[in-house]
């Protein structure tokens, strides 16, 4: 038998006389016959070029993202794609390369990730950011269980802001109840954001506090004030981040004294995905760099003295450490990290600027037009500072009200309450540089008609 | 290899030094030439109650991560903090200055060797 080329005949006959065995389904018997089904009803086989014919007819019943105005976003954002990106993610070097970490053959790689983690803590002002993660909610996950590492595991609960992403909140109940971590979580107030004063009473003696900003229903968090309420109790101080394109106008949480910022990167680079891939980031202070998971790539010089990169601290993973390892994660998401950092590094600092504040200024564009319009449409939070998102309530619940929406060609954005939530049921729009003033026209058109 | 007469030993590389309120705690000089270069020492808070033989902290080198046990019961009442700046202090002084916690506690009734049972001891593991 070839290891690329299926058995045949000869071969089965083989292996069910080897097994002792008379026939392939005596080989299965185990699997309950309830649960088999003996004949499917499928169409006649077809040839190739057909079937992509009639797939492609099939798809064109689809609202695309990139052939209607789209208003996506709540985790998951467009922005500009130079090409540049992708022409340098498909060379064969960085495409295939199966974990490249030998420094003697994969300087480009190792280079790559270092100035991926530059990147990161320049935008997070943090001191050191790792080579990063699968994605935002995982990055989260690690932040929570990185600050019952850093206060020795002696403090078992999480204080969680409400309008952190609810899927992140939900992988991290997950892996919570098995670290033995109690959540808590605090609703926001009135105005959408959080309280320092209810952070500071949700628990006596969390290990951390973790919130998001912008929030999930775009709103931008009273940073300073929630570090400062985590860290009066001896928390660690956790800022997420879904909307990393927002740190073109917003400064990373180190400056306000957060312990780490976190969260998804996929707003740099990776194109919107029908679940994925994504890329998760984060950075901490070089303090605590020993409880930080993740790979983590240093600058070093060779045996000629040049500049060169290696991974460095190893010894908190898995593949020295074994099961005292820091974290479960041993690897990163490379080829995303790959992504952003020639997207960033393609945009450049005053790009990264200009295209937030293009985002902001469609943004609030937008909401102005929608304030004008009046009943039966709202702004949910019209007070509240919002970056690039932000909560609309109309004449009916949110998964109604983007149906009807999507029938006038709109993808209007995510229902607000789809996973729960103790804010006002409605839509949570995202306006990004990609939106035209075109856009812009269809989407208020759009609501005068539904109404 | 130095192993000095006035301390007791452990099978697991320890040496310890029975003080007036407790005992000292640090590695051997065949320890630290096994582990090579020490970056790093995780050393427990003041205060914690360890068991004998129950772990105090690790000892990160340039090829490896070690724990270190303790070889009495009792209370970590002071540890080496000079270590978090110089952990190599381990390398170049076991004995002395690379000395690793203070606890509360007495090596007797414990499983401890003698400097000439330690030596036995190790040649016995390197034969």
């Amino acid at each position: 038998m070839h290891p690329w080329v299926g058995a045949g005949d000869e071969d089965r006959r083989h292996i069910l006389e080897e097994l002792g065995l008379e026939s392939i389904d005596q080989l299965f018997a185990s699997i309950p016959a309830s649960v088999c089904v003996d004949r499917l009803e499928l169409p006649a086989a077809r040839d190739e070029e057909s079937v992509r014919m009639s797939l492609s007819r099939m798809s064109t019943a689809n609202l695309s993202m990139g052939c209607v105005p789209s208003f996506l976003g709540a985790g998951v954002y467009r922005h500009v794609q130079p090409s540049v990106v992708d022409a340098v993610m498909s060379r064969a070097e960085f495409f295939t390369s199966y974990t490249p970490y030998q420094a003697e053959i994969s300087q480009g790689t190792l280079q790559v990730i270092f100035e991926f983690q530059t990147l990161m803590t320049r935008l997070t002002e943090l001191e050191v950011a790792n080579a990063s993660l699968y994605d935002g909610a995982t990055a989260l996950v690690e932040a929570v269980l990185f600050s019952h590492r850093v206060l020795r595991g002696k403090r078992d609960t999480a204080v969680v802001a409400e309008t952190i992403h609810p899927m992140y909140r939900r992988v991290l109940d997950t892996y919570a109840a098995s670290a033995g971590i109690e959540v808590v979580t605090v609703p926001p107030g009135a105005d959408g954001r959080l309280d320092p004063d209810r952070v500071r009473n949700a628990a006596s003696e969390p290990c951390c506090v973790a919130v998001q900003s912008p929030n999930f229903l775009g709103i931008v968090e009273d940073l300073p004030g929630l570090a400062e309420a985590a860290q009066s109790s001896g928390a660690l101080a956790v800022q997420v981040v879904t909307e990393a394109a927002s740190f073109g106008l917003l400064a990373g949480g180190g400056r306000f004294g957060f312990d780490v910022v976190c969260g998804e990167a996929q707003s740099f680079g990776v194109a919107p995905g029908f679940g994925g891939p994504h890329l998760g980031f984060f950075a901490c202070s070089e303090k605590h760099i020993r409880q930080m998971p993740g790979r983590l790539a240093g600058e070093t010089v060779d045996d000629d003295g040049n500049r060169a990169f290696c991974l460095t601290l190893s010894t908190r993973e898995q593949h020295i450490r074994r099961a005292k390892a820091t974290s479960n994660i041993c690897t990163n998401q490379g080829l995303m990290a790959l992504a952003a950092t020639v997207w960033l590094e393609s945009i450049g600092g005053s790009g990264l600027r200009r295209l937030a504040t293009s985002c902001l200024s469609r943004t609030e564009e937008l909401k102005r037009r929608i304030a004008e319009l009046g009943a039966p449409w709202e702004l949910a939070y019209p007070e509240s500072p919002t970056f690039n998102e932000f909560l609309l309530v109309g004449p009916g619940n949110g998964p109604d009200l983007v149906h009807r929406l999507a029938e006038e060609g709109i993808l209007a954005g995510v229902p607000s309450t789809l996973w729960g939530g103790s804010w006002p049921d409605g839509v949570v729009t995202a306006v990004t540089e990609c939106n035209s003033s075109h856009d812009l026209d269809a989407f208020v058109d759009a609501l005068k008609r539904v109404s | 290899m130095s192993i000095p007469a006035d301390l007791l030993y452990a099978r697991s590389h320890e040496w310890i030094r029975v003080d007036d309120d407790g005992v000292v705690i640090g590695i051997t000089e065949y320890a630290q030439d096994q582990l090579g270069e020490v970056v790093y020492v995780e050393l427990p808070e003041v205060g914690t109650a360890v068991d004998a033989n129950e772990e105090l902290g690790t000892l990160e080198s340039v090829k490896a991560v070690s724990e270190f046990l303790s070889p009495v019961a009792g209370e970590v009442i002071e540890i080496n903090e000079r270590l978090e700046d110089e952990p190599n202090l381990v390398n170049g002084d076991p004995y002395g200055d690379g000395w690793l916690v203070k606890i509360s506690g007495s090596p007797e009734g414990e499983a401890t060797l003698s400097p000439e049972e330690y030596s036995a001891f190790l040649e016995e593991e390197n034969s």
